[in-house]
């Protein structure tokens, strides 16, 4: 920002051309290379003089389709040559008149869709005769620029100051002319602005309307703003935007993502189950507190087991009264002044409400952007698609946009690779041995899939059998190790295997990689539930087991990030200084989105998991994203490259948002139900615990509601039907079957309809062809007409080509 | 910021902010940033008669060419006669149409433009061409074999061109891109 820069100035000469407006396209003469082209026919008729060759008779409905074939632009003549530059579909193109024109349409429209009143109508009262007959699109005569810009104007001052503005910030006009036609449609012009009781309360109301809108979309504006202002890492990730481009930013902004929903789970936690234990702490238990050393940042256990950390702290009474004995939902007179607070339901309810709410924020966001990231048909066209929209503009870096050169060049060869064997249809035989090697390297992939869940569980049951004692907590980190271990090691492995495979399509090869790792992390996970819900309730049942299960998903979350850190300082740091110093290419390791998103939903899922036995873990998971924010983004600009193989950023996105929705907080919300519904809690600590399961105390206290009296009655009434009576949850899934069938229905049927009118579409492209050719080949039989003539009558050499040229230029 | 001589009004940065996708601050960032605290840059409060060549102006040109379309696409945003230089209202233009909050409709229709590089109104095989060329890059090992390139060209008219002429127009163009969701992200530069 602080370099100076050399100016050029390009002051112009006259100071009186301030006042015209900049005219980059001057309509009254023919765009520049069918000038030139006028020019070089002119010269060639001017120099061959009368010397006309005999043509022979062409027919003139001859082969309109190999005329303008694909092969190469034909040779017109120079008038067929300026009807075509002036034909609508070009000049809309590149043409200011033609510009102001369709704008003027769409204000038209737009004035119509708003349902007021046209005062007179505007076209038939100023408009000349003519242009009531024709659409003024399709006009493109250029004395009319003045005309249509006139007529704009009038329609602009008819809509509202916000309404125009809008207009005119859509249009792709330059500035000093969007300036030019605010000025001249602020002007108060003619009776429309002197008379304001027109409409009477009708436009009083709407000019309210619009008055709020415009608040509204100020204050908006102003919060954005400031919003934008205030977002964390802005500058971090416009640089790794600019360096590494789209793909690579996609797993940041996803790991901003993961940070608001830990947050969204964090903030009801905080405020009604870990304030209000923290402001009225339990007797402590009978013993003495255990010391703290440092292992507890890493085992969770030690001196933090009996805190507001984990499930066992919490009680299990109505706080904030004096209660003689705890009564199942207890309920003691309250203190004067004082609010009761039923510890049980209150822990219940919150985990439930803050998984509802980022059950909704979940679903929601990924509706959003799958929304945004599919269109009907989109699956086609891809090469047009790479050509025009690959380009990422944000790139700054000259290396980075060498790499994305690079980039673009491999994926067209691939796609025209592609193309081509799609074309050439494989033999049989070749076709099941791909098939066989195929559902080879996939049973390979489950057979290490069901290994490692084996070795898991084995070991699971090798831990349980070996109680640990009191000093030898190192112990409880073998567990998380292994699994760690595993997960680090395995899609290396799948890596070798997939090279093994035929390589068709390489966007599906990362599609499959990222599958069976899910897969393997999912198996795993499920493993280790089944031995913490099945196995250690059995195992503890005297003690504290949910303080157990809390502080290994706290081990889990703590050694998975420790182990990422080492991850990346080997996987990136270390390759990159031995390819350095061993290899001659300074080639650096690529930034592998795939896996360490794989990481984080992970991550993510076990923070879900553990929310019910340790309400501050979504706290330490807020703590780990930040820092592993930090520890990624040195890496990568120390360390990697882009990947060669870029990915539709906009679908990964989506495909993250659905990963994390589906298996991920699906397997995390059924984990919470069994617990919470079927599963005893332990007698000794936590505010369950004397009940049969966790769900009771929220009957209980619908049981309770339903005694206390008719005032509340609708709350066990809305329970009885329809939480617990089924009927009622078949019902909504019955209706939710039917809309989904009933969209799929119809874009089914916009997909026919965009076929038909592509087809409708070709169909008048093949007319506008023959009209073309006809207008060809009669411009062509005048020419020899002339020359024929022109030879007979035997006139000057010079007069004869500008008497061609005058008539051609009359005529049109 | 500077003297008086070299602020905006408060009328125009409004008008500004209202007629393009721009905020308030983004406006006065570039300007702090183009125009130079003395001599001031605007003699009265109407349009700067100053101009800068499209070499040096940065985020989009700049003296590395790491936008392959720099030249382009100064060349469409330009109000000047010679088609070289940008004003400062044409360079608002250029940042409006590549923001954040710019219309999809709007994008497409200048990255149409810049695309167009005889300015003819449609895309003909030559500006396809051209483009392919400008995507894969400048040297001669870089660019791809002249049958690849018959193929693509071939593959992209089959996709896009509706009516079978030939050529793709703004239509055909916008129907095209309208089917490409990573257009309006990638569209984009940021301040």
């Amino acid at each position: 920002m602080a370099q100076p820069l050399d100016f050029v100035l390009d002051v112009p000469e006259t100071p009186g051309d301030q006042g015209q407006e900049p005219s980059p396209y001057d309509e009254s003469e023919v765009h520049d290379s069918f000038h030139q082209l006028i020019q070089e026919q002119s010269r060639w008729v001017a120099e061959e003089g009368l010397e006309l060759q005999q043509r022979e008779p062409g027919d003139p409905g001859r082969g309109h389709e190999t005329l303008l074939g694909p092969e190469g632009a034909p040779v017109h003549s120079m008038a067929t040559l300026r009807i075509l530059a002036s034909m609508p579909s070009r000049t809309i193109g590149r043409s200011r008149g033609a510009i102001i024109s369709q704008y003027y349409n769409r204000t038209v429209r737009l004035r119509r869709r708003s349902g007021r009143p046209l005062l007179g109508d505007v076209v038939t009262r100023s408009a000349r005769p003519s242009l009531r007959l024709y659409d003024l699109e399709l006009d493109p005569m250029a004395q009319e620029e003045e005309e249509k810009r006139n007529l704009l104007v009038k329609e602009l001052q008819g809509l509202s100051a916000a309404q125009r503005d809008h207009m005119l910030r859509g249009m792709p006009l330059s500035l000093g002319e969007k300036r030019g036609l605010r000025e001249k449609s602020q002007t108060p012009h003619g009776k429309r602005r002197g008379q304001p009781g027109r409409g009477g309360l009708f436009s009083c109301c709407s000019r309210l309307r619009y008055a709020c809108v415009l608040a509204l979309h100020s204050l908006g504006l102003a919060l954005l703003s400031g919003l934008h202002a205030l977002t964390p890492w802005r500058y971090a990730l416009k640089r790794i935007g600019g360096q590494f481009g789209s793909s690579v930013l996609s797993y940041f902004l996803f790991l901003k993502t993961l940070v608001a929903f830990n947050a969204l789970l964090l903030l009801p936690l905080l405020a009604f189950v870990v304030g209000v234990q923290a402001a009225f702490p339990p007797d402590p238990g009978p013993g003495p507190r255990p010391t703290c050393t440092g292992l507890e940042f890493l085992t969770g256990a030690g001196c933090f087991t009996h805190t507001v950390m984990y499930y066992g702290y919490y009680s299990n009474a109505t706080l904030n009264q004096p209660c003689g004995q705890p009564l199942e939902g207890g309920q003691c007179r309250p203190r004067a002044g004082g609010l009761p607070y039923n510890m049980p339901l209150a822990y219940l309810f919150t985990v439930g409400v803050a998984f509802f709410i980022t059950c909704i924020t979940l679903v929601y966001s990924m509706a959003h952007a799958f929304g945004e990231s599919y269109r009907v048909g989109s699956t086609s066209g891809v090469h047009a698609i790479t050509v025009f929209c690959s380009w990422d503009y944000k790139v700054t870096q000259k290396r980075a946009s060498r790499l994305q050169h690079d980039n673009i060049r491999t994926r067209l060869k691939e796609l025209l690779a592609e193309w081509q064997l799609r074309q050439s249809t494989r033999s049989l035989c070749g076709r099941l041995q791909q098939a066989a090697v195929l559902g080879l390297v996939w049973l390979l992939c489950l057979g290490t899939v069901s290994g490692c869940a084996a070795a898991v569980h084995a070991f699971s049951e090798f831990v349980i059998q070996g109680p640990v004692a009191a000093g030898q907590e190192v112990a409880l980190l073998a567990l998380p190790v292994v699994v760690c271990l595993l997960n680090l090691g395995a899609p290396y492995l799948y890596r070798g295997l997939a090279a093994l495979e035929p390589q068709d399509s390489p966007v599906l090869e990362v599609y499959v990689a990222i599958c069976r790792n899910l897969v393997l992390k999912m198996v795993i996970l499920g493993v280790l539930c089944y031995h913490w819900l099945g196995r250690r309730v059995g195992a503890l049942q005297d003690q504290c087991w949910e303080d157990f299960v809390g502080q290994e998903l706290y081990r889990f979350v703590v050694l998975d990030f420790l182990f990422t850190l080492l991850d990346t300082l080997f996987g990136e740091l270390a390759w990159r200084v031995i390819s350095e110093k061993k290899t001659k290419t300074r080639r650096k390791p690529e930034f592998d989105i795939a896996r360490n998103v794989l990481e984080l939903i992970y991550g993510q899922t076990l923070t879900w998991l553990g929310v019910l036995f340790s309400p501050l873990l979504p706290a330490v998971q807020i703590v780990k994203l930040l820092l592993l924010f930090q520890v990624k983004k040195t890496s990568l600009l120390a360390n990697c490259q882009a990947p060669r193989r870029p990915w539709l950023s906009s679908h990964m996105s989506t495909v993250f948002l659905s990963l994390l929705c589906f298996p991920s907080f699906l397997g995390a919300a059924v984990f919470l139900c069994y617990a919470v519904w079927q599963v005893k809690p332990s007698s000794m600590c936590g505010p369950f615990r004397s009940l049969d399961t966790m769900y009771r105390a929220g009957t209980a206290w619908v049981r309770h509601l339903e005694a206390a009296g008719p005032r509340l009655s609708w709350l066990p009434w809305v329970h009885r039907h329809l939480v617990e009576n089924t009927f009622f949850i078949f019902l909504l899934s019955a209706l939710l079957l039917a809309v989904i069938y009933f969209n799929i229905q119809v874009v089914r049927g916009q997909r026919k309809v965009i076929c038909l009118l592509k087809e409708q579409i070709s169909h008048e492209g093949e007319d506008k062809i023959f009209l073309i050719n006809k207008l060809h080949s009669i411009y062509e039989k005048k020419e020899r007409k002339e020359g024929e003539e022109r030879s007979r009558a035997g006139s000057t050499q010079e007069a004869a080509p500008l008497a061609l040229l005058a008539e051609e230029g009359d005529t049109w | 910021m500077g003297g008086s001589g070299s602020r905006l009004s408060k009328e125009l940065l409004a008008e500004y902010q209202d007629l393009t996708f721009l905020t308030k601050q983004e406006i006065l960032l570039q300007f702090a940033f183009l125009c130079p605290h003395s001599p001031p840059c605007w003699h009265q409060s109407t349009d700067p008669p100053w101009r800068w060549h499209c070499d040096l102006l940065p985020q989009v040109c700049g003296p590395h060419p790491a936008n392959p379309f720099k030249e382009r696409i100064c060349r469409v945003f330009s109000t000047s006669p010679t088609r070289d230089s940008l004003s400062f209202e044409d360079f608002l233009d250029l940042l409006s149409v590549f923001s954040d909050t710019a219309t999809p409709d709007i994008k497409s229709h200048y990255a149409f433009r810049i695309f167009d590089f005889d300015d003819d109104g449609t895309l003909n095989r030559e500006d396809l061409s051209r483009l392919v060329n400008c995507l894969t890059g400048e040297g001669e090992d870089t660019r791809l074999s002249v049958s690849e390139m018959k193929q693509l060209v071939d593959n992209i008219l089959e996709e896009s061109d509706i009516d079978r002429d030939g050529t793709i127009n703004l239509s055909e163009f916008q129907h095209v891109i309208s089917r490409s969701p990573d257009f309006a992200s990638s569209f984009k530069i940021v301040l």
